[in-house]
């Protein structure tokens, strides 16, 4: 489905920009750096807003338009912010057999939130991923890069792992 | 000699040369396969999947696109099976699912590949696969052109027309799957971005969902208006264009019935923007000898296409000195008949309603320009296109192929073969030759010494020098957005000695407009368009005794009677503009 | 490294260190050496921890001159992480807890007296310990594209030379001309593993010969395992990601090309790290660069991520997106061999498919020829999953049969549950049920029954899984990753699953099948790329197999595996509840109500579930300690 385009203001920093700078003069020449520059762009700033793609357009000079249809293709850039602890629950085949879309509705009813959506106070972010590889594990979440494995569902679990993130 | 492979079309033997696809063997052999999303050279995608054809090369028969698909020796080929008619039905179905099947109001019902596709495949229900669609809101926020991607195939062409032929891409594909959608970044309406208006993406669009704005009910009421006084004027493509909105053949030459039309519909006057067009070769001649003599900017770049010009103010705002000041024919056309036509027919050029019939989508943006009305009041009211005209003549059930040829209105309908040639790439350069050369030299141009044919043609760019007296003048003529983006980074970068440029926004120029009537791509692909109806206009001119726009009495008569010396005060406050930077980005 | 002198002088000491761990004539520094697998699976299971705390304890009973820990790649038994096996007598801890370290090393490390009750229950027998290789799980499988993960710490070259590594790459630049490595790719029978089966000898031939005057050639390797369920190249990249490298050198060597790309999902984070650190040591021991073994031949290989899209997948796609597109598959021909990345001729192939080349060029086309069935030769590696008891990575020679993989490999299906049919080939395969269990698996017998090799996953199903329900989640997935280029693929999936979705809702007909069917066969035949020309391949298989439960679907409006919730009901059998009243507690829809009925020898009224407010969740009966609540 279409990608949500941020609605809050951003709070890009002057440091961050010179960092993006930096990674575009460094992999300019190479042949198709786009892709390799809107990752390190993510990694800068959380996500990429327009102000952010249309510093890649301008300095790689292509249309605006090429940087978006990119960044809409690919389930891994985002156009608004995720949250501090980004949830995402696996919904691969073996994790899906195991009962992940289970999971999945129990952490949208625990955060209040849909898939694709962020907690108010930019906690927590739930995504549904593609299958990460963990299948042993299934079914899987991950917090950020920490991998939660064999869960049945029960709400002390989702209680017990939330916590670990009480900040 | 190239090498060449024989393939069996349904049974029938052909030869074509090595590296064709199945597509041109079948055309070569007078059998049609059905295309969507295929634009020769631009548009190679093998998308849409509507051209299937089974072919065999040694190991079965297999499914393939035959727009894509080269031949090889020896290969078989079979376009119309049971199981090819079914794929390609249901390939329609699928399409017309997603569609918005408001055939009954749609601006291209009677012109729309999809639905003479569905009627030639023989859809019974187009409703069979009937599921969930994405519901798109109706982007108006151009002022030229709407887009409706509800009826959007996704098969891409404008995009193609956008991106590779002029270089532009402000269009593109967003998302992905069955969210796919054409779009600009982060979903701003075309009017927001640095889209230039030349409707080359209407142009090539299969279906409804890319249309100009339409003028034609406004244009009706003002007719009906009995305080109005409709002054029409028409571009010079148009009548090599117009008469395809009846079935005429391409580079047919529709003067006579366009005027006689135009009586009919009620327009009180019926001019010719080929006035304006010698007016502009004056004003903007003068211009550039005076930049020559006087070491003005050069070289001085053509301002006739709005396309262009908003191009220019977009991506290449360095060059706005660059630009003629002179306002291009249709706004000149306007400006005359508010102030100096108004004036001596004694209107009050608020009454006047000044209607242009144009080749071109971008007309209607460069109506709305700053500093575009010299009475006071806007000098065009109304641009249409080719096509609004085309309906606006069926809507008053004009028999238009059976009307007799009739002659534009004087004054301003007299004009020279000089304004005529605009419509064509190089046209703008030959006609500006004309005038120069006399001017420089001081003789008159015999007949025989008029054509400057280094400078025709559809080529992307062509390039001439000629020398008068002890002055060399260099010229370059450009059409194709993404051919001047080239020429002007040469200028850019100092690598370009011209003295005189032309650009026109759309490839092949007015003739191939982006408001001229839509040719299917069928007939796109094997039939260059620019060309035919450029000839339409070549040979007028050449039949013609008032070939220069100098020799124009009414031309004459403008400056003696009204502006005064061409380049003079009185021609800049009524016959030039000025320019704006614009930006690429939001 | 400058020659290949230099490159055996190195293995011959590494190997001696190495053999400790493989039954060979050991010399080592270390009386023992201990691999915890540092894989994704085991990583999440902890065994970061593990590791850490082992080397606290060693430091404590002064044992770090006499153990070396070894930090591998995936041992395969995934389900069992963290794994840790002690060489040289290569006894198996699974599931290895923090708190266990200390005994572990106390009694086993430093007394030699293993812990039994730590040990993977398979091995303590009356016997004795079993060796790692006499299990079950590992008893059947044929090491080759993995034979170096478990094995060797991936982020030590020279750990991978001590395993014969970068030989072949040296035997090829001083010893074989290019036409020699393809014909002997040829004469191996090697087929890509990514799925598609076709010959790599016959891909790398192409490319040498299809563009004689090209200035530029790439070399391209797919480690963009997008298949849901699957982990094999993963396992690779993390296990023993130099023989990657190796591989595509030989294959730039023999086409031609001076570098290479490796394009692998950003979800796989120590892939990533591992394949970063094993291109920089390449580069650093002369492996990768300029003048490789003083030869000339210059090879250098960069990385790619790809950022979320299953289509990269396929060949044209990957490329596309290389280039820094969105990735939308492009017609073939013309096919890579030809014009492939920035329009030059280009190899691709998938990490299993280069895993096995350096040990085809050791060991000779024939050694390799000898393994596996007539037209597939050499061994697959398959990702277990699902429901069955030893999920995890098993690589087993072409033509072993689907029952010797499930039920001896993989110890069969937990709860006493009954197969109903295994998932290969992920969203592309299809679903093989009970009666083509004894077929040897190969290339051409899956897709003759309907299914594909795929890259390898291989996912249980039993008789608690819906055929419908497991078709129309493959569907979702593919409409999902449909790039939305062409027509059959952007709409006829989505169309398809809307079909799919309508029969397990229970407004499903009988015409709705056919529809669907047609729809299938339309889509394969009509798409531009291998994801749209595949999609339909769950639907079909599932139709072929299984078309009894989608008749149940549609005419009775029932769901025989008991998944579909809007065919479902529950329903609390009145004479077995004992009113306790925590399944109404449980019930987040409030559904479940007191009644007036009190069952003979129970204390409190029955309860009653309104089916109108009712969810279907389920959570009821998992709470139920009676029996009380069915499912209908």
């Amino acid at each position: 489905m279409a990608k949500k385009i941020a609605t809050i203001p951003f709070q890009g920093t002057p440091q961050q920009e010179a960092q993006l700078l930096e990674v575009i003069s460094e992999l300019k020449a190479e042949q198709g750096c786009l892709m390799p520059i809107m990752q390190k762009a993510q990694e800068i700033y959380g996500y990429l807003p327009i102000e952010v793609q249309t510093i890649i357009a301008e300095q790689l000079n292509i249309p605006l338009e090429k940087v978006y249809g990119v960044a809409t293709f690919y389930a891994q850039f985002t156009l608004s912010p995720k949250g501090r602890y980004r949830i995402s629950v696996c919904l691969g085949t073996a994790c899906y057999v195991k009962g992940a879309g289970i999971l999945l509705e129990k952490l949208q009813e625990k955060l209040g939130i849909g898939v694709g959506e962020i907690t108010p106070d930019g906690k927590f972010s739930l995504d549904d991923c593609r299958c990460v590889g963990a299948c042993g594990l299934a079914p899987v979440v991950m917090v950020n890069d920490d991998v939660y494995g064999r869960l049945v569902g029960q709400a002390e679990e989702i209680d017990e792992i939330l916590a670990k993130y009480a900040d | 000699m190239s090498e060449m492979v024989n393939v069996k079309i349904n049974g029938q033997a052909v030869a074509v040369p090595k590296g064709s696809t199945v597509l041109e063997a079948a055309h070569a052999a007078n059998i049609t396969i059905p295309t969507l999303c295929f634009l020769k050279d631009i548009n190679e995608i093998g998308a849409c999947r509507m051209c299937v054809v089974e072919v065999n090369e040694g190991r079965g028969f297999r499914v393939v696109a035959a727009c894509v698909y080269p031949v090889s020796e020896g290969m078989e080929v079979l376009t119309n099976t049971p199981k090819i008619l079914d794929s390609r039905k249901k390939t329609m179905q699928l399409l017309l699912s997603d569609h918005d099947r408001k055939c009954l109001s749609c601006v291209r019902s009677k012109n729309c590949e999809l639905q003479r596709l569905a009627h030639d495949l023989g859809i019974e229900d187009d409703g069979y696969y009937d599921g969930i669609t994405m519901d798109y809101a109706v982007d108006k926020t151009a002022p030229h052109m709407f887009r409706d991607n509800n009826k959007c195939i996704l098969c891409r062409r404008c995009v193609a027309a956008c991106e590779k032929t002029q270089g532009i891409g402000v269009i593109g594909a967003n998302d992905r799957g069955f969210a796919t959608h054409i779009g600009s970044a982060f979903e701003k309406g075309l009017g927001e971005t640095a889209c230039v208006s030349c409707g080359q993406c209407i142009a090539v669009c299969p279906t409804g969902a890319l249309s100009e704005t339409d003028f034609t009910d406004e244009v009706l009421a003002a007719i009906a208006d009995p305080n109005k006084k409709v002054v029409v004027n028409t571009a010079p493509s148009v009548r090599a264009g117009l008469g395809e909105c009846f079935g005429m053949p391409i580079g047919t030459n529709v003067e006579g019935k366009m005027v006689a039309a135009l009586r009919r519909l009620g327009f009180d006057l019926v001019f010719d923007t080929n006035f304006a067009a010698d007016l502009t070769i004056i004003e903007e001649g003068t211009e550039l000898l005076t930049r020559v003599q006087k070491g003005g900017v050069l070289p001085m770049i053509t301002s006739c296409s709005p396309g262009w010009v908003k191009f220019c103010e977009h991506y290449f705002p360095d060059l706005i000195p660059n630009l003629s000041t002179c306002k291009s024919p249709q706004q000149m056309f306007g400006a005359i008949i508010k102030t100096y036509f108004a004036e001596k027919m004694g209107w009050d050029p608020k009454d006047i309603v000044c209607v242009s019939i144009m080749p071109c989508t971008a007309k209607k943006f460069e109506m709305g320009r700053e500093n575009q009305a010299a009475s006071g009041y806007p000098d065009i009211d109304y641009a249409l296109t080719t096509r609004e005209l085309g309906r606006l003549i069926d809507r008053a059930g004009i028999d238009f192929t059976a009307l007799p040829d009739e002659k534009f209105d004087d004054p301003l309908g007299i004009f020279s073969g000089a304004g005529l040639i605009f419509g064509a790439t190089g046209g703008v350069m030959e006609a500006a030759l004309r005038f120069a050369v006399e001017k420089i030299s001081g003789d008159t141009l015999p007949a025989e010494k008029l054509d400057f044919k280094e400078v025709r043609g559809t080529e992307d760019i062509k390039e001439a020098s000629y020398t008068v007296g002890d002055l060399t003048v260099k010229v370059a003529v450009v059409s194709g957005l993404a051919n001047a983006r080239k020429l002007m980074e040469k200028v850019r970068a100092g690598e370009a000695d011209y003295t005189f440029i032309e650009v026109m926004a759309c490839p092949g120029g007015c003739v191939n407009g982006g408001g001229q009537p839509i040719q299917p791509a069928s007939v796109r692909n094997f039939t260059d368009l620019r060309a035919l109806r450029a000839k339409a206009l070549y040979d007028q001119d050449a039949a013609m005794t008032l070939r220069k726009s100098q020799d124009n009495p009414s031309i004459q008569a403008v400056y003696g009677e009204y502006l005064g010396e061409p380049g003079g005060h009185k021609a800049h406050e009524i016959l030039h503009t000025s320019y704006v930077a614009r930006k690429i980005h939001f | 490294m400058k020659t290949l002198q230099d490159l055996v002088a190195i293995r011959e000491q590494m190997a001696r260190e190495v053999a400790l761990r493989i039954e060979e004539e050991a010399d080592s520094k270390y009386e023992k050496h201990v691999l915890i697998c540092g894989g994704t699976g085991c990583t999440s299971s902890g065994s970061a921890k593990v590791i850490e705390k082992l080397e606290e304890e060693l430091e404590t009973y002064g044992l770090t001159e006499k153990v070396q820990v070894v930090k591998t790649g995936c041992f395969g038994l995934c389900a069992l992480g963290p794994i840790m096996i002690v060489y040289p007598e290569a006894t198996f801890y699974s599931k290895v807890d923090v708190n266990e370290i200390h005994r572990i090393v106390k009694e086993h490390l430093r007394d030699g007296n293993p812990v039994k009750e730590f040990l993977y229950d398979e091995t303590v027998t009356d016997h004795g310990i079993l060796h790692l290789n006499e299990t079950a799980f590992y008893k059947k499988q044929h090491r080759v594209a993995l034979r170096n993960c478990g094995v060797i710490n991936p982020e030590c070259v020279n750990e991978y030379i001590g395993r014969h590594g970068y030989e072949a790459l040296g035997k090829v630049l001083t010893s074989m001309t290019q036409d020699e490595v393809i014909q002997c790719i040829l004469d191996s029978g090697l087929r890509g593993r990514g799925g598609g089966g076709f010959p790599t000898g016959m891909k790398w031939r192409l490319a040498k010969n299809l563009v004689p005057d090209a200035d530029i050639k790439y070399v391209c390797c797919n480690a963009d395992e997008g298949d849901p369920g699957a982990f094999m190249d993963r396992s690779i990249l993390e296990g023993d990601p130099h023989v990657v490298l190796e591989a595509m050198a030989i294959a730039g060597y023999a086409i031609g090309a001076k570098q290479g790309y490796i394009y692998v999902r950003a979800e796989y984070p120590i892939a990533v790290e591992r394949l970063t650190i094993a291109i920089r040591q390449a580069r650093e021991v002369g492996m990768l660069g300029k003048d490789i073994f003083g030869t000339g031949f210059d090879f250098d290989i960069d990385l790619r991520l790809g950022a979320g899209a299953f289509v990269c997948g396929e060949e044209t796609a990957l490329m596309t997106s290389i280039e820094g597109n969105r990735g939308e598959p492009r017609p073939r021909p013309p096919f890579p061999a030809e014009k492939g990345l920035f329009q030059k001729p280009t190899v691709l192939n998938n990490v299993e498919t280069y895993a096995n080349i350096p040990q085809i060029i050791l060991n000779g086309a024939e050694w390799f020829a000898a393994m596996g069935t007539e037209k597939s030769k050499g061994t697959k590696v398959f990702a277990l999953g699902g429901k069955i008891k030893n999920t995890g990575l098993v690589e087993i020679p072409m033509g072993t049969t689907l029952r010797e993989v499930i039920e001896e490999i993989g110890g069969g299906i937990p709860n006493g549950k009954k197969f109903k049919a295994a998932q290969t080939g992920g969203p592309s395969g299809g679903c093989i049920p009970a009666q083509h269990m004894d077929i040897p698996i190969d290339y051409d017998n899956l897709i003759g029954i309907g299914s594909m090799m795929g890259s390898g996953g291989l996912i249980v199903l039993d008789e608690d899984n819906c055929m419908v329900d497991i078709a129309k989640f493959f569907l979702e997935f593919t409409v999902d990753e449909s790039c939305g280029k062409c027509t059959p693929c952007r709409i006829g999936t989505r169309r398809m699953y809307e079909i799919l979705d309508k029969i397990t809702k229970g407004q499903g007909t009988l015409e709705d099948i056919d529809k669907l069917e047609q729809l299938c066969n339309y889509v394969k035949a009509n798409s531009l790329c291998g994801l749209g020309q595949t999609a339909p391949n769950p639907v079909l298989s599932t139709l072929r197999y299984f078309r009894d439960e989608y008749i149940a679907h549609v005419v009775e409006k029932r769901c025989p595996a008991g998944v579909c919730k809007s065919l479902l009901s529950y329903e609390i059998i009145k004479d077995k509840c004992i009113g306790c009243g925590m399944c109404a507690k449980q019930c987040p829809a409030s559904a479940i109500s007191k009644t007036d009925y009190v069952a003979p020898g129970k204390k409190l009224p029955a309860l009653a579930i309104d089916p109108n407010t009712c969810v279907k969740c389920g959570a009821c009966v998992a709470k139920c300690k009676f029996g009380a609540i069915i499912k209908k």
